[in-house]
């Protein structure tokens, strides 16, 4: 793979909490543009995997690469630098309850730009509109139903157009067709902004709709148990847990 | 054997590392962030009013009322065993002196306490198990700036104030006492003017700006450190109560031990 073209490079990664290993002999690599989904079951360590490659925690080993910097090695100035060029949307959106949802989406802007309150205001009012939450500015996240905050965090972690999104659960707790707007909204993330985006997931509708590859993470070995396309894992039938996995509803997507 | 007796170590050694080295890095943490402070809207005036209002206003009647009851209490106190030797104007001395260095500046810390610890450490608490933490972090803010300086400061300026309330409350609780118990209320309040000095009313400030360094820090410390779950939360509002009197008290003893020395 031309190392130009990749924008997240995980090398030999081993994370976990005080003496226990999670996840170790983690290599993978996330092409510019591409919608990489991050599956396994429950317990798995995917949320977690997630927090260590946005920097939220140190790994026990290995290297992760950001647009070819180190994260792991980084200053904490350096750090916040590289955290600064990407967006998260939490599980829950991860709202300031104590701000109206204008006020969370203005607050990236009003801390790392020059703009004046009248073009942070377009902007917000921009980045709302995107997300399917025009008008809603004025409410406090306890007024909005869980896709709505979902919504408004990705408003928030578009503020300042990264070229990297992060997305953990982003289906979690959605019904259906909520949940399929918000994979149409990342799909079209990528198309009008060439957004590099990274999902952690174990919602199969999702994966099929927006992965154009997918990590299958095994609890048991703690390790990358597959990588592919959605459709290359499905149909290759070793390890048979991760065809079953895929296929549980035996619908052969 | 030796097994049981590493593992009684290092069960000694993780409650050393829980109880004394983690807020020393959390004290380094909120240290190191000052500076950040000064960067571009390092202090929100929003947030700043919201806690003057939480940890101050909030808190002004049931200041007032405890120190007022206070005042009272040790007046009746006072004058029960002052009678006996004929000393009643000496009432004015104790109650004035003990409200301002002591009763005053402690009250307000014990509503502080239940009011402000409890609810810093739940407010930080709950952003945990909401990720907001996490999402300042991504954001690049740091999480100790933004949370703890705001809180910080409303309690300096706040504390003083309660305290001041407090102390008024106080002496006219005692005041109230004595004019009941036959002392003329001029002469109770001539000899309040008389013996009680700037200094003394000062001291029992510093004494305040103590306590209120230590109940933010406290109530933040232990919202930070506790596990993000529901029980968690109520766990570390509970610990930012106790470990803040635990603090008061002992800060309070040893400050004035050491106004002792000065004379005071």
């Amino acid at each position: 793979m031309d190392s130009g073209n990749i924008k997240l490079e995980v090398k030999n990664l081993c994370i976990g909490y005080g003496d226990r290993i999670i996840l170790q002999n983690l290599d993978f690599q996330v092409r510019k543009g591409e919608i990489f989904c991050i599956m396994g079951g429950s317990g798995c360590g995917k949320s977690t995997l997630l927090k260590h490659i946005i920097g939220l925690y140190p790994p026990k080993s290995g290297d992760i690469l950001l647009s070819g910097r180190s994260i792991v090695n980084a200053t904490p100035e350096e750090r916040r630098e590289i955290m600064r060029g990407f967006g998260v949307t939490y599980q829950g959106g991860a709202l300031f309850g104590s701000m109206t949802v204008f006020e969370n989406v203005a607050l990236p802007l009003q801390e790392y730009t020059d703009k004046s309150a009248a073009e942070i205001e377009q902007i917000v009012n921009e980045k709302l509109k995107l997300v399917d939450l025009e008008g809603f500015g004025k409410y406090m996240p306890s007024e909005l139903s869980g896709g709505m905050c979902k919504r408004a965090g990705l408003a928030r972690a578009l503020a300042l157009n990264p070229d990297l999104l992060f997305f953990d659960e982003p289906s979690a707790g959605l019904d259906p067709l909520t949940s399929a707007g918000l994979d149409r909204l990342i799909l079209s993330l990528r198309e009008q902004f060439g957004t590099t985006i990274i999902v952690v997931t174990h919602e199969l509708d999702s994966v099929f709709s927006i992965a154009d590859r997918v990590i299958m993470l095994d609890k048991m070995t703690k390790t990358i148990a597959a990588e592919g396309t959605p459709q290359e894992l499905l149909k290759s039938s070793e390890p048979e847990w991760i065809h079953k996995f895929l296929d549980r509803d035996g619908l052969k997507r | 054997m030796a097994d049981s007796t590493n593992k009684g170590i290092g069960r000694f050694l993780e409650t050393i590392g829980a109880n004394i080295v983690d807020p020393l890095i959390f004290l380094g943490g909120v240290v190191a962030n000052f500076p950040a402070l000064f960067r571009k809207r390092g202090l929100r005036k929003r947030e700043l009013l919201y806690y003057l209002d939480l940890c101050g206003a909030k808190s002004v009647p049931v200041v007032a009322l405890i120190c007022f009851l206070m005042g009272a209490v040790l007046g009746i106190q006072a004058m029960l065993q002052m009678r006996k030797v004929g000393t009643d104007i000496f009432v004015v001395d104790l109650v004035g002196f003990a409200v301002l260095k002591e009763f005053g500046p402690l009250m307000a810390a014990m509503i502080a306490t239940g009011r402000a610890a409890s609810a810093f450490a739940a407010e930080i608490g709950t952003m945990k198990v909401n990720d907001e933490i996490n999402a300042l972090e991504t954001m690049g803010i740091p999480p100790l700036a933004y949370l703890v300086y705001p809180k910080l400061l409303a309690m300096l300026i706040a504390m003083p104030l309660l305290t001041v309330i407090g102390d008024v409350a106080g002496i006219a609780g005692g005041m109230l006492v004595g004019v009941s118990m036959e002392i003329p209320l001029a002469a109770y309040w001539s000899r309040t003017v008389t013996v009680l000095d700037f200094i003394t009313f000062l001291l029992g400030i510093g004494k305040t700006l103590c306590f209120a360094v230590l109940i933010t820090l406290a109530g933040c410390f232990c919202g930070f450190k506790s596990p993000p779950d529901a029980q968690g939360v109520g766990r570390g509002a509970t610990s930012a109560v106790v470990a803040s009197i635990f603090l008061v008290v002992v800060a309070d003893a040893i400050i004035t031990l050491l106004y002792s020395f000065i004379g005071y």
